[in-house]
């Protein structure tokens, strides 16, 4: 099958893949962009290893075809962290969090928990939330992690959202995941 | 508690490889490029017992491509060096688990590997497995333990039974048991039944191996480098420098990477060499849960004999594991569970006996607790229902009766130093609190039932009985050019923290900062052969050697610094006597140092082999004496809400308190503590395997679940250190422990607040469901 180039942004930078539109963007980011942050640990759906941001909002990458990234914008973990005026890479809150407070283990969770926990510190998720992690738990809910028993991951969402200032207003859907 | 002022040990350094991991910047395998890498993928049969008679391949489908390998085209008993292979099997503790199936051989289970496949592309690969059919002729299968011990279908010689194991305590023979139960006031009599359960670590099992010449490299996800070294000098009928293994980055293995990796291996060599050139093999999801290892299902019949007192008179423990269709490590889990299956409770009399049996199940293998959870779930039950009966407390119970320094466990180990128990009694009573209100609604407005359990429970560190006497492993710490300090060991970090603790272990027996110290991945022909990563030995067993190691050496270099008149800290101590040492025509203390420099690693090296602590003594023929070097300890308590409606369990506490000897660095050993917590509550009320003659019936994670975020509640977490004298700064294990007892505080929670018991693991709604419609569990 001969198929249109996809057209779309990936950490802001603008590629142009010749791929299937069937062909699963944990694949294309994996194999055709070798971004390799991006993990597959189950291809259903279920695991939250492959989690990117698709327009800001999480999906899982191993449901999503490239077909549906035409135009659109993807964050990955690679696109996290920021470079500083000196060259020095400087970690999201997340995942300086993440490391300081022992929140990654084997790691190989650690990106799709990443992206979605910098999701929702970004867009303030937590503000106003009488539980707050109780609602870290209920919105980080697609992204199993086999090594922490996940309180490390909580305390270190608590203190990134604590410490990042929301770049977007707060909105209700936040946290939501499609598809 | 600091060891030294400015030491790194005991502080909660960042883990070393911390901002790989939340970047995305760690490689595991499926994430290295291989240049030209053909994918690997496997045939495997649909029935658990019957022949093999062939493979038929499509001839309507293009082959150009594809590359197929059956056990009948290798060249077996050539050698590697004459371009063929060794032996076709894979060495553990026995030879008869094949790597392929031959055709006209034995197929033992659903899902086992007849033939492999590789092709330039996955989906190439995939479809040519469409095309190739292999011809099955199926026989009768043994799928329980008990069809398994009547031995009318012989799978594992004449009886079906892997191994046995009798422990005498206080008698001498089936008589004087039984005099001794029949003496007490009250028996206990409990049958507990304990399910497979998935590691799902959630890197499936990965591996990549690649000819160069003279030598077969292999690189993957694994706990045990040697293990697969061992194994594929069988295979490939070779030397030990013909082959290399290296560990690369690991997500998760929780054991199941511990013997499955050499299966993984041998595909990937025979592929390899049939190509030329490198293959990786990357398991699916699916295919990972319905062909590699599990825990032990286990059948446990515990009796329990009190005297009037409460004391316990005779304890009495009978355990069957189902090994799955090969030996695997059969015999070593079901010895860790029988020699835990008394429990840490005082009686002089006990009789344990295990066998692990022979069934057409997918091999059942390691998994974290390693045969104790089993075992555990079943005394710990049984100590509660005894509490119950005499209407104790069961904490007070608990304290009443266990294991304190000075007294003996079940192998007749005397208990000296580095016994948690009035630690763990006390803080676990400490924390406490008052117990949940029995009756209530949630917050759906459903009516619950809530109610508490405990559990105590303690677990060998490091390996069984002489184990790391005859393992005799090593480590070596060196310093290269310019006074950077490296730790060879064969030790893999698949996520539990062994290379940052290892690195704090170094620099501060150094003396010098953890940002000076390297752990390189480990890979055979690097590392010497420090034991597998197993047994909650890495930090205990192997980190004591890294101490010992870094000890001498530093000993060495101020030794040397000293003689030669060298000012200046360790670092510059270190890279003057390397600088001095490669001058050439060094004389005077040029010379000295210029001796010392290790010509295999270039660099000044320190090897140290394990020595036993003193006074070790275990018989593994009466399995009687020191059972383990040293034991953890642990307590824990649940409480539990029952939603009358929906009969789901929710855990609105759990307070784990588990004594590590030391805890080198408190975040990672409160994230081994959290992790095994999790896992052990997973396996009390979710996680369930699911055979359906012979084969995994719910083989994906939407049907296999695990715990998730919002399934469990914020853990309370204490850290107890009662050190051991021979581990580093006193450290012993804690990967296992939190597996082994958190079941059965669900169980006793389960029991407090329904007033029925459930002695089978997992406990479902829907067991609850038939539990409280009176149809037991």
């Amino acid at each position: 099958m001969t198929a249109a180039p996809i057209r779309f942004d990936v950490n802001g930078v603008a590629h142009s893949v010749e791929v299937s539109p069937w062909k699963r963007l944990l694949d294309v980011l994996r194999d055709d962009l070798r971004l390799t942050g991006t993990k597959e640990g189950c291809g259903e759906g279920e695991c939250g290893a492959c989690t990117v941001l698709l327009d800001g909002v999480p999906v899982n990458s191993c449901l999503v075809a490239a077909g549906q990234c035409d135009g659109r914008t993807v964050t990955t973990v690679e696109g996290l962290a920021r470079r500083g005026g000196d060259g020095e890479t400087m970690l999201h809150a997340v995942q300086r969090e993440l490391v300081e407070r022992g929140g990654a283990q084997c790691g190989i969770c650690t990106p799709g928990i990443a992206v979605c926990a910098a999701h929702l510190c970004d867009r303030g998720a937590l503000a106003g939330a009488a539980d707050p992690r109780a609602r870290v738990r209920e919105l980080l809910a697609g992204n199993i992690c086999r090594c922490t028993g996940y309180q490390l991951i909580v305390d270190a969402v608590i203190a990134a959202a604590a410490a990042a200032v929301p770049a977007l207003p707060p909105t209700d859907d936040a946290g939501e995941r499609t598809p | 508690m600091q060891t030294s002022s400015g030491g790194s040990v005991g502080r909660s350094i960042a883990r070393v490889d911390g901002v790989a991991k939340v970047t995305g910047a760690a490689r595991y395998l499926d994430d290295l490029d291989l240049s030209g890498v053909q994918h690997g993928i496997t045939v495997r049969s649909t029935i658990a017992h019957g022949t093999f008679d062939g493979l038929d391949l499509d001839p309507a489908f293009d082959w150009t491509q594809v590359t197929v390998v059956t056990a009948d085209t290798i060249g077996w008993g050539q050698g590697f060096a004459a371009g063929g292979f060794g032996a076709n099997y894979i060495a553990m503790l026995d030879t008869d688990q094949p790597a392929l199936v031959p055709s006209g051989g034995r197929i033992k289970h659903v899902d086992e590997p007849l033939a492999l496949i590789a092709a330039p592309t996955r989906a190439l690969a995939l479809s040519a497995r469409a095309h190739a059919r292999p011809r099955q002729t199926a026989l009768p299968a043994v799928l329980t333990v008990d069809d398994a011990l009547r031995a009318d279908i012989k799978l594992y010689q004449d009886d079906n039974v892997f191994k046995r194991f009798l422990i005498r305590k206080g008698h001498s023979d089936d008589d004087e048991l039984e005099i001794a139960m029949a003496g007490a006031a009250r028996i206990i009599e409990g049958r507990y039944e304990t399910g497979a359960q998935e590691q799902m670590y959630i890197e499936p099992q990965a591996m990549a191996a690649w000819p160069e010449p003279g030598v077969m490299r292999i690189a993957g996800s694994m706990q045990c480098p040697y293990y697969v070294h061992k194994a594929m000098k069988v295979v490939l009928g070779c030397d030990a420098d013909q082959v290399a293994v290296t560990q690369t980055v690991t997500g998760g293995g929780f054991g199941g990477k511990e013997e499955y990796p050499s299966m993984l291996a041998a595909h990937c060599v025979m592929l390899a060499a049939a190509i030329g050139g490198p293959v990786k093999m990357v398991y699916d999801r699916d295919e990972d849960i319905a062909a590699t290892t599990k825990r032990h299902p286990a059948r446990v019949h515990h009796r329990l004999g009190l005297r009037s007192d409460g004391s316990i008179a005779a304890i009495d423990v009978d355990v069957i594991m189902d090994g799955g269709a090969y030996l695997t490590l059969s015999p070593v889990v079901l010895s860790r569970g029988v020699l835990h299956a008394a429990g840490p409770y005082r009686c002089d009399v006990v009789r344990v006996r295990g066998r692990a049996v022979a069934t057409n199940h997918p091999p059942h293998g390691a998994f974290r607790g390693f045969g104790a959870p089993q075992t555990t779930f079943a005394y710990e039950r049984q100590i509660d229902k005894a509490a119950r009966a005499r209407g104790e407390a069961p904490w007070v119970y608990r304290d009443r009766h266990a294991l304190r320094a000075g007294d003996t466990t079940a192998t007749g180990q005397l208990l000296a130093a580095s016994v948690g128990t009035d630690e763990i009694i006390a803080v676990i009573r400490d924390a406490a609190g008052p117990a949940p209100a029995r009756d209530g609604t949630n917050r759906h407005g459903a009516p619950v039932k809530r109610g508490r359990g405990y559990a105590f429970y303690f677990h060998g560190a490091g390996f069984t009985g002489s184990g790391e006497q005859r393992l005799a492993g090593r480590a070596t710490v060196l310093t290269r050019a310019g006074g950077r300090f490296e730790v060879l060991a064969s030790s893999a970090d698949m996520g539990q923290g062994s290379i940052t603790i290892f690195t704090q272990i170094a620099a501060d027996a150094l003396g010098v900062p953890p940002t000076h110290v390297r752990v390189p991945d480990p890979a055979t022909d690097a590392v010497p052969d420090s034991g597998p990563t197993v047994a909650s030995r890495t930090c205990m067993v192997v980190g004591g050697l890294v101490e010992r190691a870094a000890r001498t050496l530093r000993a060495r270099i101020e030794a040397w610094a000293a003689a030669a008149g060298v000012p200046g800290d360790l670092v510059a101590q270190a890279a003057a006597m390397i600088k001095a040492g490669t001058e050439a025509g060094a004389a005077g203390a040029a010379a000295q140092a210029a001796a010392e420099i290790d010509p295999h690693h270039g660099a000044i090296a320190e090897t140290v082999q394990y020595e036993p602590p003193p006074g070790i003594h275990w018989d593994d023929t009466t399995y009687t004496g020191q059972a383990y070097p040293c034991y953890g300890w642990a307590g824990c308590l649940v409480d539990v809400e029952v939603d009358l409606d929906t009969r789901e369990v929710a855990l609105t506490r759990c307070v784990h308190a588990v004594d590590v000897g030391k805890a080198i660095n408190p975040v990672i050993v409160q994230g081994q503590i959290e992790g095994g917590t999790v896992q052990a509550l997973g396996w009390a009320l979710l996680e369930n395997i699911v055979y359906k003659d012979g084969k995994v019936a719910n083989a994906n994670m939407t049907n296999c679940i695990v715990p998730t975020f919002a399934d469990v509640p914020d853990l309370e977490t204490i850290i107890v250190e009662c050190p051991y004298p021979f581990g580093p700064s006193g450290a012993k294990g804690v990967g296992e422990i939190p597996m082994d007892g958190p079941a059965a505080a669900v169980a006793n929670a389960l029991e407090d607040a329904l007033g029925v018991g459930f002695d089978r693991l997992p406990v479902l709604p829907e067991d609850i469901a038939r539990a409280l419609r009176g149809g037991g569990s």
